[in-house]
C-alpha cells in the first residue's frame, strides 16, 4: 500500500478547510468516496477531487504535496495514524489532535496545536503567530503532546496552555508563554518582549536571558534534577534539544501579578 | 536428602499471599541513597508490629536509574493493600522527603499480570504548599517539591502488585557462632537474587516464632521446640548436638523468586557444611494449614521446583 497524497492542484482565492482528510475520518472509505469528500472553500463545498489530484490507498499515511498556506485544519482532531505536508500548511495545523503525528515539510500558519491533547507535530520551518494557544473563546490552549518546531514561531506561543511540551529551535516572537497554565516551552532563540505576561504556571526554558518584566522575579541559580529526566525523555526526539545534557538554570519565577507560580529557567 | 553432611528435613516453609511494591531512590551519591534506603526499611522487619517487611534489594548504577544518578532499589511487603499505601506514605514522607538530595521514582511499570498503582508521590506533594508542581515524561507524571535543599523529585505512583511473604528456612548448627557464619554466607548468597528481600536484621531471624502462647494476650510466642536451652524439657525439635538455631525469612515478589533465594541461601550454607558445624536445614511452617504457599525444601534443593 502507498501513502494517500493530495497533491494541490487548485489555486483558490479563499482558504480550503481539509479537516475531513484525516486518517481517522478516511478509514475504509473507497477511493470514489475519498474523492467526493466534501471541502469547505469560502462560501463553496468542493469535490476533494477537484481541489487535489488524489493517489494512493494507505489513508492511514496520508500525503499533502504541494501544499499552501491556504489548507487549514490539516491533522484537525486526528486520532490516528501520520500526515506528511509537503509545502506550507495553512492555520489551525493539528488542531485538537488527540492521537498520531503531523510533519510538515515547509511552514505553518497561526493557532498551529491549539487544543492539541495528544501525538506529535513536527514542523521544518516556522510557524505563525498563537502556536499552542487557546482560539478565542477557548479556556484552554495546547492540552497535551509534543511540538517541535525547526525554525522561527511568531507571537504569543503558548497562550493559556494547559499541557504538553514545545520545542523551538529558532527564536519565539512577543508574548512567549503569556498566561500559560501549565506545561513545557523551550525556545533555543531569543524571544520578544513581554516574555511570560500572566503567566500562572507551567516552564519556560531559555538559553539566554530575555528582558523581564517587575513581576517576574529572580529566585537564584539552581540544579534542577527534573530536568535531567526531562532531557533524558528527549534523548530519541529529532531536535537539536535532545543533546542537551545540562540541569543548571537561573530561575524567574511569576507572573507574581496572575499567581506567580510559573517559572522561566535560563541555562547558565 | 543431605548435602556436604547437612540433613536437609523433608518439610516446607509456609508462606502467604502478601501486597509487594518496589521503590528506587536516588541520591547525590550511593552514600546517601543508602543512607535513605535503610532508613525507609528500619523497623520492617515483620508485618506483626510493623506494618510492612521491608529492605534493599541493591545498589543501582546511574545507567539504571530514571534520572541518572546513583540509587537504590527498594522492596515493602505488608498484609493488604491499604496497609502498604499507608505504611509507603509516611515512609516516604518521614525518610525519603527529608533526606538530602533524595529523589524518588516508582520500580515496577511492566512485566507482572496485574499491577496496580499507588501512590507514591501524590499524596506527599500538599507538603509544596501550593508550591508544586508536576510535570509529564513519557506518560508518567512527577512532581517537584520545593524543599530546603532544593527541589524534591518524586514519582506520582509506583506499582504494586501481589506477592509472597514469610519463605523461610532455618540453619541448625553445633554452636551460635557456626549457626551466623552459616546465616551470613546463606544472606552474602541470596543478595545475589532479584526480586526478594530479606527483612530481618541482617537478613536474619534468632527469635522464631510459633503460633499462640500461654499468654492470652499473645498470638506468637518464642519457638521452643527449637530453643536449643529447653531440649530437655519441652517436646523439641532439636538433637543433642544442636547448641543454636537461626532463620532466614524471604520475601518476594513471586513465589518463583522466593524458591530461587531459598536455593541460593540452602546451597551456600550446605557449602560450609558438617566440617563447620552445620547440621540440619529446616523450616517454619503451620501444618500447611494457613499459608497459600509451601517450598519443599527437598523439591528446592532437588531442582524440581526451582
Amino acid at each position: 500500500m502507498s501513502a494517500l497524497t493530495f497533491k494541490l492542484k487548485l489555486q483558490t482565492a479563499q482558504r480550503i478547510d481539509v479537516s475531513p482528510l484525516t486518517p481517522d475520518f478516511l478509514a475504509g472509505n473507497s477511493a470514489t468516496d475519498i474523492a467526493a469528500t466534501e471541502l469547505q472553500c469560502g462560501n463553496q463545498r468542493l469535490r476533494a477531487d477537484a481541489v487535489f489530484d488524489i493517489s494512493g490507498d494507505d489513508s492511514s499515511n496520508i500525503v499533502f504535496d504541494g501544499a499552501n498556506g491556504k489548507l487549514d485544519f490539516i491533522g484537525s482532531k486526528m486520532q490516528s495514524g501520520n500526515i506528511t505536508v509537503n509545502g506550507d500548511a495553512g492555520a489551525y495545523l493539528a488542531f485538537q489532535m488527540k492521537k498520531g503525528s503531523v510533519t510538515v515539510n515547509g511552514n505553518a500558519g497561526a493557532y498551529a496545536a491549539s487544543g492539541l491533547a495528544g501525538g506529535t507535530l513536527h514542523i521544518h520551518g516556522n510557524v505563525g503567530d498563537f502556536l499552542a494557544s487557546a482560539i478565542p473563546g477557548d479556556k484552554k490552549g495546547m492540552k497535551g503532546g509534543l511540538v517541535i518546531v525547526t525554525g522561527n514561531a511568531g507571537d504569543r506561543v503558548g497562550d493559556q496552555m494547559r499541557r504538553g511540551i514545545v520545542l523551538i529551535e529558532g527564536n519565539a516572537g512577543a508574548y512567549c508563554a503569556s498566561r500559560m497554565l501549565a506545561g513545557t516551552i523551550g525556545v533555543m532563540g531569543s524571544v520578544g518582549e513581554y516574555v511570560g505576561y500572566g503567566m500562572r504556571r507551567g516552564t519556560l526554558l531559555l538559553f539566554s536571558k530575555p528582558a523581564l518584566h517587575s513581576t517576574l522575579q529572580d529566585c537564584g541559580t539552581h540544579t534542577l534534577p527534573f530536568l535531567s529526566l526531562m532531557f533524558k525523555s528527549f534523548r530519541n526526539l529529532p531536535t537539536k534539544f535532545a543533546t542537551i545534557n545540562k540541569n543548571r538554570v537561573q530561575r524567574f519565577g511569576g507572573d507574581l501579578a496572575n499567581d506567580g507560580k510559573g517559572e522561566i529557567l535560563v541555562f547558565q | 536428602m543431605i548435602i556436604n553432611g547437612v540433613q536437609i528435613d523433608d518439610t516446607f516453609a509456609e508462606a502467604f499471599g502478601m501486597r509487594g511494591t518496589r521503590i528506587i531512590i536516588t541520591a547525590q551519591n550511593h552514600k546517601w541513597a543508602n543512607i535513605a534506603a535503610a532508613t525507609m526499611t528500619g523497623f520492617a522487619t515483620s508485618v506483626i508490629a510493623c506494618g510492612v517487611e521491608a529492605g534493599i534489594e541493591r545498589e543501582l548504577d546511574p545507567s539504571e536509574t530514571p534520572d541518572g544518578r546513583p540509587g537504590i532499589s527498594v522492596l515493602l511487603f505488608a498484609m493488604s493493600s491499604a496497609v502498604l499505601t499507608k505504611q509507603l506514605e509516611t515512609r516516604m514522607g518521614q525518610c525519603i522527603l527529608t533526606c538530602p538530595t533524595t529523589a524518588a521514582f516508582s520500580g515496577i511499570d511492566e512485566g507482572y499480570a496485574e499491577i496496580t498503582r499507588i501512590p507514591l508521590s501524590k499524596n506527599l506533594r500538599f507538603f509544596g504548599d501550593g508550591f508544586q508542581t508536576s510535570k509529564q515524561f513519557n506518560g508518567k507524571r512527577y512532581w517537584r517539591v520545593p524543599v530546603m535543599d532544593g527541589e524534591f523529585l518524586c514519582e506520582e505512583t509506583t506499582g504494586m502488585i501481589r506477592s509472597v511473604g514469610g519463605g523461610n528456612f532455618l540453619i541448625l548448627a553445633e554452636s551460635q557462632p557456626q549457626a551466623l557464619a552459616a546465616c551470613e554466607a546463606a544472606i552474602e548468597a541470596m543478595k545475589q537474587i532479584p526480586n526478594v528481600v530479606m527483612p530481618f536484621p541482617g537478613g536474619v531471624v534468632r527469635s522464631g516464632s510459633k503460633v499462640g502462647s500461654k499468654y492470652k494476650a499473645l498470638i506468637a510466642s518464642t519457638n521452643d521446640a527449637f530453643c536449643p536451652t529447653l531440649k530437655g524439657i519441652t517436646k523439641t525439635d532439636l538433637s543433642p548436638e544442636i547448641e543454636s538455631v537461626m532463620e532466614i525469612v524471604i520475601d518476594g515478589l513471586s513465589d518463583a523468586d522466593i524458591r530461587k533465594a531459598t536455593r541460593a541461601g540452602i546451597a551456600a550454607a550446605c557449602e560450609l557444611g558438617a566440617k563447620n558445624g552445620i547440621k540440619r536445614i529446616s523450616a517454619g511452617n503451620y501444618g500447611g494449614k494457613l499459608g497459600q504457599f509451601q517450598f519443599h525444601l527437598r523439591d528446592i534443593m532437588s531442582g524440581e521446583a526451582a
